[in-house]
């Protein structure tokens, strides 16, 4: 229990990190389900995409491991091109790979995006090559400032970077849901589709914004966890989707403060889950979680169902 | 009175896949009128309101709204020609508030000051939906979620209103309530086209009815005088007056 007690806000930080950006990769599902009804199983290719970009972006701008200009704005641009990379092959593949589908029953437009994650993973891989990518974060933070404490918590950098912008964006995207017009429009677009479009909403539009801010937050959330592990390969996506998929799942699919919540809550249970075991059962603890709520509350915790489509 | 009808249906053909829904639909609606389509279930009332608003693909024949011919243009392009609908079942935004709601209905609009104005007009028509101007559509009673899909389409400032079943679903005192209401927003000048399964209630308050028959019109004159029509008496006014005949199916 003493354990316990003393680990506890370290791992309650660590589990943060984590969920934050599983909260990002979910939103990304969720986003996507609540208007098309389907699982866009490509979306861990974009976080892929994302994260490859970042060490794209941090490998053009470092000369012998070391970055050759200002070490944030190199970060912040990482993550900023990570974005936009993301968000428009997003944007590609709902043009080409879905759009073409949207009357098609949805097995297909699952097919499809079955299609798209294998047809994205092997052109990284053959553009790539099977070999890990390194993120050489050390050119990029100092020893001096790697390690900050706060009390009994010691956390890197790295991590408070990760927080800070994962609920930065959230932050964003919330109000942005929230309080504009197109906001509101993509939650009418969700909540009932034929009718958004009989006051005028350009339905086509709203779809497309939506991959926009799904796909550059799934991006970011790559480009975070590629600063984090320091590493990135073609095949990260599969992982990272699935672990996105569970938090949208366990937040109710559908729902964005659910995916949020959703993120925190898996993030968090698999950090306090390695204080009592060996790391390895992270990822068994990550589904057990799924299939738990998959079996007593198949709506999620927050649970928003969409009413059905006449 | 040589008027341009602000929606006028001509030889309309339509269909579901290969199955003929529509029968060479002919009619008209005058600016400020009141016009209602009555019909049982299955007469083709709901395809009419499909194929104004670019929904149901039409095969012969054209749509006027004021006298641009309208057909395959998508329903964005309808809406933004001043159609406005009250859909079946009202269909109010559930998981937003009654403010959103309204806003909704005013999407296409950049005046917003106006806008403003006008919500609080439907305010003063409505004062329940002030009182739940913060709380989710879908908290609504029937009638309340009726009044609110009612200000939702006032708020786009439609040329031309349609009203798919407005009784549907409503208790039958609500339902005075909003056939009382259509006819106060047809006296404030907005040109309505109903479609009712309640012929009585409807050709109470419209100006003029058409009768659907499946798919083609066999009837159409002045309210009063298909109020009149024994074929009318017979077959939807349910023999004695203001008895509703049930749908017959």
């Amino acid at each position: 229990m003493d354990l316990f007690l003393k680990e506890l806000p370290q791992q309650l930080v660590n589990g943060l990190t984590l969920g934050g950006v599983y909260a990002l990769i979910a939103i990304g599902y969720t986003m996507v389900y609540g208007i098309l009804g389907m699982l866009n199983f490509a979306h861990g290719e974009i976080y892929m995409i994302g994260g490859f970009t970042g060490w794209w972006v941090l490998h053009l701008l470092s000369r012998n491991h070391h970055v050759v200009m200002n070490a944030a704005a190199v970060i912040a641009l990482m993550i900023i091109i990570a974005m936009g990379v993301s968000a428009f092959v997003g944007v590609l593949t709902e043009r080409f790979a879905y759009r073409p589908l949207r009357n098609a029953p949805r097995i297909n437009l699952l097919l499809s995006a079955l299609g798209v994650s294998i047809f994205l993973q092997n052109l990284v891989l053959n553009y790539q090559g099977a070999k890990a990518r390194v993120f050489y974060v050390h050119s990029l933070i100092p020893e001096s400032v790697r390690l900050i404490h706060l009390g009994p918590v010691v956390i890197t950098l790295t991590r408070l970077i990760v927080i800070v912008v994962t609920f930065f964006l959230m932050a964003l995207l919330s109000v942005m849901i929230k309080r504009t017009k197109a906001g509101k429009a993509m939650r009418a677009t969700a909540q009932d589709l034929e009718m958004a479009t009989f006051v005028g909403i350009d339905v086509d539009r709203i779809i497309v914004l939506v991959f926009i801010i799904g796909s550059a937050l799934g991006g970011a959330a790559g480009t975070l966890v590629g600063l984090l592990f320091t590493q990135v390969d073609y095949y990260v996506g599969f992982q990272a989707g699935l672990k996105g998929f569970t938090a949208a799942v366990l937040g109710g699919i559908g729902s964005i403060p659910g995916a949020m919540l959703g993120g925190v809550l898996l993030g968090v249970a698999e950090s306090l889950a390695v204080t009592f075991l060996p790391a390895a059962y992270k990822d068994v603890v990550a589904f057990a979680i799924l299939i738990i709520i998959l079996i007593i509350k198949p709506t999620g915790l927050v649970g928003e169902r969409v009413p059905e489509k006449v | 009175m040589e008027r341009e009808p602000v929606l006028k249906f001509e030889h309309i053909d339509a269909y579901y896949g290969s199955i003929q829904v529509l029968y060479d639909i002919n009619f008209e609606v005058y600016p400020g009128e009141l016009v209602c389509l009555l019909g049982g279930n299955a007469s083709g009332k709901s395809t009419t309101l499909k194929t104004i608003l670019g929904v149901c693909k039409i095969k012969n024949g054209s749509i006027y709204l004021k006298g641009e011919r309208v057909n395959g243009k998508p329903t964005k392009e309808i809406i933004e020609r001043g159609v406005a609908i009250v859909p079946e079942n009202r269909r109010i935004f559930p998981k937003m508030t009654v403010l959103e709601n309204l806003e909704l209905g005013a999407y296409l609009r950049t005046d917003k000051e106006a806008v403003k104005r006008e919500i609080e007009n439907i305010f003063d028509l409505f004062p329940i939906l002030r009182k739940r101007a913060n709380q989710m559509g879908v908290t609504l009673s029937g009638g309340e979620q009726q009044m609110l899909a009612m200000g939702r389409a006032l708020l786009s400032r439609p040329e031309i209103l349609l009203m798919d079943e407005p009784s549907m679903g409503l208790s039958p005192m609500l339902v005075d309530q909003q056939f009382e209401i259509i006819q106060e927003v047809n006296r404030r000048g907005t040109t309505i086209f109903m479609v009712e399964q309640n012929a009585s209630m409807a050709l109470s308050i419209a100006d003029r009815g058409y009768v659907l028959q499946t798919g083609s019109i066999v009837l159409h004159d002045t309210a009063q005088a298909l109020l009149e029509n024994e074929m009318m008496k017979k077959a939807y006014l349910g023999g004695q007056d203001g008895e509703d005949e049930e749908d017959e199916i």
